[in-house]
């Protein structure tokens, strides 16, 4: 290891904490969205530092397969906003509250 | 010793980046701050190790989902952009080059450290990408099939959620 678990993972903290307030804190639903990617990101840093840590290929593998589920989620959550677009002519989070089916 | 250094380089840029990008209004600008973001990242996975995922954290990342990103942002045509005038960058415009280039030159920092004639450190743990590979495809053959159901399940669903206005009446009629 060239720096210490503890900083990674305080990097790591500092990473998923800013994606957490993204998704909170905004009403723009693309914004959300990359809010979700900056958590996903830190989690997979905390994955790459866990494998260096024990030089063990596992943490990485973990990773390949959040690169794959994040392109699938992106993907799905992204023709969401297009449809949710196409229906309220806005991508507001407040204008989606009438779930009442 | 040059590694811990970029290391915490590269963290810093990922953490800046991250923050500019997560309180910009304009999407366009808040997706260009995380590729600088994710371009910091691709670093440190190099620098812990992991040459394969950096490449793949750029060219999925960066390269792939931030660019369906901004083709969704184009194609939605948002709220009005508020177009700056003029050809020179305003000082907004200088913050992502700057911290790019920084992202950029820290990395060739690095690969000058490499440098067999000046390394003198021991060699890093490393997952080379031909270990990697015999990882993925030996020991977790099944979980490779499994992902590649549900990309192609995602597929799928995104056709089906986003179709035309067009076809979705159809069915209705149906």
């Amino acid at each position: 290891m060239i720096v210490p678990m503890e900083h990674v993972l305080v990097l790591s903290i500092i990473l998923f904490t800013l994606g957490l307030i993204c998704v909170l804190a905004r009403r723009n639903l693309i914004m959300i969205l990359i809010g979700v990617e900056v958590m996903l990101n830190a989690v997979g840093l905390t994955f790459v530092g866990a494998s260096a840590l024990w030089q063990n290929l596992d943490g990485q593998m973990m990773v390949i397969f959040l690169m794959a589920m994040t392109s699938a989620e992106v993907s799905i959550s992204l023709a969401m906003v297009v449809y949710l677009q196409r229906r309220k002519n806005s991508v507001d989070v407040r204008s989606f509250n009438e779930m009442r089916g | 010793m040059m590694a811990t250094l970029t290391f915490y380089l590269a963290g810093a840029i990922a953490v800046i980046a991250t923050a500019l990008a997560i309180t910009r209004s304009n999407p366009v600008h808040a997706v260009i701050y995380l590729v600088n973001s994710f371009f910091a990242l691709a670093l440190l996975f190099y620098l812990l190790g992991a040459p394969l995922l950096a490449a793949w954290e750029l060219i999925i990342y960066a390269g792939a989902i931030m660019v369906l990103f901004l083709f969704i942002i184009m194609m939605l045509k948002l709220s009005p952009s508020s177009a700056e005038k003029g050809l020179v960058a305003t000082r907004g415009q200088w913050v992502p080059v700057v911290l790019l280039a920084v992202a950029l030159a820290s990395c060739t920092m690095l690969l000058t450290g490499l440098d067999p004639a000046t390394a003198q450190e021991a060699p890093r743990w490393h997952a080379s990408p031909r270990d990697f590979g015999y990882a993925l495809f030996k020991e977790y053959a099944l979980a490779v099939e499994i992902a590649s159901f549900q990309l192609l399940f995602a597929a799928v669903g995104a056709f089906y959620v986003g179709r035309p206005d067009k076809m979705r009446d159809e069915e209705d009629v149906v």
